[in-house]
């Protein structure tokens, strides 16, 4: 059984398509890298797969089954601009925050709880800063928060958007090492990302998207210039075909 | 006046509404201080405004019928908060448009109710700034009651309703019902307002619900403290400006607003870690906290010790 199963799915966003007939699957213990320019539909993608957005037609199924909110085999790390950064919450409630779905109403975190939030904490490296107010995080911090939020729910798959975006490159490489270590301990992980040294570098299988997928296979077997300028929209002198050429 | 000639007067038989206007006062700053940090971290002070406004039309028809003026304004207020999430949905006008829509309508609307009534000039003050007096004891168990039932709700809500300030994205794809944890919100803060109306007056409510959870935020960084000081800062504030009113004749709702505000001002200056002064007091003697935004390996090695204790 696959983890995720994206088929002929479509999606209108305003009365304008969006996402046209995507195929797409996902298995454990791979790390893909969902690439395209702004705007291609990628957030809109993994919000159709976390059914937060209404679709057109096609299904999504998650491990065998058609997917719905609260499913907590899918830990989601959305972009770090939809998190309330200034709330008085200290990191490791902030992460704990992320099982509020899980407990249910009227039940507070137990033994259980704490220990997968302290578990969580450490594959990101935060132990040290869990006490201290997710405001006075820099932006690598933050996003660490974010996925941590994400593994305290201990899923088997894991969807990321940007989680790159604005960070050094320490933390990029301590990030993309959590995840190919993920994969390698038989999660499915997808991400979308603008950095392609990063995902070229560090994912299994890329698929770029741009409305449609365009292409999906592993990096060496996406060496077609074409491709490129077909999914960024960018002319063949673009650094971007150089920077392909060059990974 | 002494603090003890205050306390006689709160023994005296003859003046019996005045313990009742404080037990009121106190119980209405409690449950607005509570339900005001949320009003204060989502940044949605403009929602209580609206309801503080939508409810006068409700208590003018009560006065009108002679009914209850809390039963009035919870189902206008209800009513208005319930047309705000709604009308919300719809994406095309910002929420902010709406509010304004409902929030001038609605109070044109108690305007003219309330100009039906014979001899309304006196009572319109009344419902704009507040008053002590004519307090019946029946508003005195209502607000009790709604006030028990508000903070029943906050306590077994508050995970959810932290998660959806936090993060809405995150906290539907958690399978959290959002936008009914938004409705339950802004009833709650629209029950507060109702039952603070009384002491405080309609123009003056919105402080109440505001101006102690603001302080309160200034003063810590944890969510618990802060819900715990936001009441305290309320019920000491309606305290103080009944005292301070009783004592100079200035009408009740203003005093205590204008006190809340005082401790609002002072928390800004002297807060422990944020307020003005606090730091500028401190920078020379180069306990200045180290600059956060550092790269992030650094720091953690530097830091082993977080020297901020637990949030909640
Ligand atoms: N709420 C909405 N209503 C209408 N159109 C929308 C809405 N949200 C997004 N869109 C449109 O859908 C398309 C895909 O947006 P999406 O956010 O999925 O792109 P993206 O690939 O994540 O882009 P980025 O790299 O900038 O994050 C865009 O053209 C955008 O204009
Ligand atoms: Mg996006």
């Amino acid at each position: 059984m696959r983890a995720l199963e994206v088929d002929q799915l479509d999606v209108d966003l305003g009365g304008r398509p969006v996402l046209r007939d995507i195929r797409l699957h996902l298995d454990r213990g791979e790390l893909v890298g969902l690439l395209g320019p702004n705007g291609a539909g990628k957030t809109t993608l993994l919000r159709a797969i976390l059914a937060l957005t209404r679709t057109r037609a096609g299904r999504v199924l998650v491990e065998g089954k058609p997917s719905r909110p609260g499913r907590s085999e899918i830990g989601y790390v959305p972009q770090r601009h939809e998190f309330t950064w200034d709330f008085p919450i200290s990191v490791e409630h902030a992460v704990m925050s992320g099982r509020t779905g899980r407990l249910g109403l009227l039940r507070r975190p137990g033994v259980t709880d704490w220990r997968a939030v302290g578990d969580a904490l450490d594959r990101v490296h935060l132990t040290e800063l869990r006490r201290r107010p997710v405001g006075e995080l820099s932006g690598g911090q933050r996003q660490r928060v974010l996925v941590a939020r994400a593994l305290a729910l201990a899923p088997r798959i894991l969807l990321l958007d940007e989680p790159f975006t604005g960070l050094d490159m320490p933390t990029q490489e301590l990030l993309g090492q959590l995840f190919t270590s993920l994969a390698g301990e038989e999660h499915a992980v997808l991400m979308t990302t603008h950095d392609l040294v990063a995902a070229v570098d560090t994912c299994t299988r890329l698929v770029l998207l741009n409305g449609r997928v365009i292409a999906d296979g592993h990096p060496a077997d996406l060496q077609d210039a074409e491709l490129w300028t077909k999914t960024f929209g960018v002319s063949e002198t673009s650094p971007l075909l150089k920077l392909v050429r060059a990974t | 006046m002494s603090i003890t000639d205050f306390l006689t007067d709160l023994l005296n038989p003859d003046l019996a509404f005045l313990p009742k206007a404080l037990a009121i006062a106190v119980m209405s700053s409690i449950v607005c201080g509570v339900v005001g940090c949320y009003v204060v971290l989502r940044g949605m002070a403009f929602i209580g405004d609206a309801v503080a406004h939508a409810v006068f039309p409700g208590i003018a028809v009560a006065f009108v019928l002679q009914g209850s003026l809390i039963l009035g304004g919870a189902v206008a207020g209800v009513a208005t908060a319930l047309l705000i999430a709604i009308f919300a949905q719809n994406r095309r006008v910002k929420e902010d448009s709406i509010i304004g829509v409902f929030l001038v309508g609605a109070f044109a609307l108690g305007i003219v109710i309330i100009s039906q009534a014979p001899g309304y000039a006196g009572s319109l003050q009344q419902f704009l700034f507040g008053s002590i007096t004519g307090i019946p004891d029946r508003d005195l168990y209502l607000v009790g009651g709604a006030g028990l039932v508000i903070l029943g709700l906050v306590l077994a809500l508050h995970k959810e309703f932290v998660a959806v300030c936090l993060d809405r994205e995150m906290s539907r794809s958690m399978g959290l019902a959002v936008f009914w944890l938004d409705i339950v919100l802004y009833v709650l803060v629209t029950l507060a307002v109702v039952i603070s109306l009384q002491t405080i007056g309609n123009i003056l409510v919105l402080a109440l619900l505001i101006t102690p959870a603001a302080a309160a935020r200034l003063l810590t960084d944890r969510l618990g403290v802060m819900m715990l000081l936001a009441p305290v800062i309320g019920g000491a504030s309606a305290t103080v400006g009944l005292y301070l009113s009783w004592s100079y004749d200035t009408p009740v709702g203003g005093t205590i607003v204008l006190v809340a505000t005082a401790v609002f001002l002072a928390a800004w200056l002297v807060a422990p870690r944020h307020g003005v002064l606090t730091k500028r007091w401190r920078r020379p003697s180069g306990q200045e906290p180290v600059d956060v935004t550092r790269p992030a390996r650094l720091s953690d090695l530097a830091h082993p010790q977080d020297p901020s204790p637990a949030v909640r």
